[in-house]
């Protein structure tokens, strides 16, 4: 059977990974080399790696640290931040990603899916979408949540898929830094809507929130950031848990 | 010395990485002479079977793979190239094995991605491999299962996860990516 992911992210500022109680104060969590190292010993199904400086003189900084993840490590992994243009994309997967993923490049130039797709196949692009929920309405918003889009979440999740996103990665910014659980109603509209793989994010406290995130809707991967870093929740006893309650885990 | 195969595939790396952590050198290349001397060969890819198989029939590397004599491991793309035909693309392929590979069909999430177990039924590449141990998968077409299938994999339907014949061995998972059990795979490959 096949099995549900549980997915670290590491948000990474200027070659340090960080991570920003919803989405700003960013706080120092360490050499991102040395934590994915202790996740992949630990059992994590997948890494993603998320550049948050994304600036254009820290590109290169990037591709060094994916070639640097590339040779250490030894299960898949997705990176994303500031891709831009299909020339990004050549740049991330040479250095030695399995996956890209796009945010609020996609949303500007939506055919930039397609073109990756094209070159890379639909596997290699994961469409990380930002959503929160307005007056009822769930949105999606680009930037890194700080700017509102005209898409509805559905909408754009259909969209993505059609252009060739191989998975959505798929981030509640109302629960984000919450640590009250995962936003399962999105979550499961967006799962019910398309037919590729859902990775669900923000919100993640206590193993209990993996449980009903598996439980309640058909989400393939939970991805969390800082329960794992601070190691408030251990990636071991995460999985020993849910696999007590029957859900299929590695 | 191994030799990868250099194709317009993508993620060729990851298997010299992961060549590079057993502390074993290789060389990726699209030289034929280069792949011929080499005392393994190793078939990677991730893309598109159709245009693979172009590219492969224009340096006529097609030829220079189904004669090849020393251990040959395709992988993923690789394992499916290396069969008789393949829907993606429409392509004939090497016709190492006589499987055809199709595509996955019915309402599943498609592509099959993910960690999912094996079925162990013998062959050498999965020595030691229990049929409760989890590989990393990703594709959306597989290979049917045949006399020279030594590991299914279950997705929606029972297929070929490792194929061996001869000189020839193919997972359809990614052994460079699947962790300790991944390397165990390619441990006994190197073992050959």
């Amino acid at each position: 059977m096949l099995k549900k992911r549980i997915i670290p992210c590491l948000d990474i500022k200027d070659g340090r990974t960080v991570k920003g109680i919803n989405f700003v104060d960013i706080r120092d969590a360490g050499d991102p080399i040395e934590l994915a190292t202790r996740y992949v010993q630990e059992g994590a199904d997948e890494l993603v790696f998320l550049d948050i400086t994304a600036t254009v003189e820290k590109r290169e900084t990037l591709a060094e640290l994916v070639e640097n993840v590339a040779r250490a490590i030894d299960i898949p992994f997705t990176v994303g931040g500031g891709i831009q243009a299909i020339a990004d994309v050549r740049r991330i997967i040479a250095a030695g990603a399995d996956k890209i993923s796009l945010n609020s490049a996609a949303i500007k130039r939506p055919e930039l899916i397609r073109e990756i797709a094209g070159e890379f196949g639909s596997q290699c692009v994961v469409v990380a979408m930002d959503v929160k929920c307005i007056d009822g309405r769930w949105k999606v918003f680009v930037k890194g949540g700080r700017e509102e889009t005209e898409w509805d979440a559905i909408e754009w999740a259909k969209k993505a898929v059609s252009l060739g996103a191989g998975e959505l990665l798929l981030t509640s910014m109302n629960n984000d830094g919450t640590k009250k659980g995962f936003a399962l109603d999105i979550t499961q509209a967006i799962c019910k809507a398309v037919n590729v793989p859902v990775i669900a994010s923000g919100g993640a406290g206590s193993k209990e929130d993996f449980e009903k995130l598996f439980q309640e809707t058909d989400a393939t991967g939970g991805l969390a950031a800082s329960i794992f870093h601070y190691n408030e929740l251990p990636i071991p006893e995460l999985k020993s848990y849910l696999k007590t309650k029957n859900i299929p885990i590695r | 010395m191994i030799a990868i195969i250099k194709y317009n595939a993508g993620n060729i790396r990851s298997v010299q990485n992961a060549l590079d952590r057993l502390g074993v050198s290789s060389v990726i290349t699209d030289d034929p002479e280069t792949i011929k001397a080499a005392e393994k060969v190793i078939f990677p890819g991730v893309g598109e079977a159709g245009s693979a198989m172009s590219y492969l029939r224009e340096r006529e590397l097609d030829r220079v793979i189904r004669e090849l004599k020393q251990p040959v491991l395709g992988i993923c793309l690789g394992l499916q190239l290396m069969c008789a035909s393949s829907e993606e693309g429409s392509t004939s392929c090497l016709g190492i094995f006589p499987n055809k590979v199709v595509r996955f069909q019915g309402d599943a999430i498609i592509p099959h991605m993910g960690w999912n177990a094996l079925e162990v039924k013998g062959g050498s590449l999965l020595n030691g491999i229990r049929s409760t141990d989890d590989v990393y998968f990703v594709h959306s077409y597989y290979a049917e299962t045949g006399a020279f299938t030594t590991g299914i994999g279950n997705y929606i339907t029972p297929f070929s996860a490792v194929l061996e014949r001869d000189n020839f061995y193919a997972t359809q998972f990614h052994p460079e990516k699947s962790a300790g059990i991944g390397e165990r795979i390619l441990q006994n490959f190197l073992a050959l």
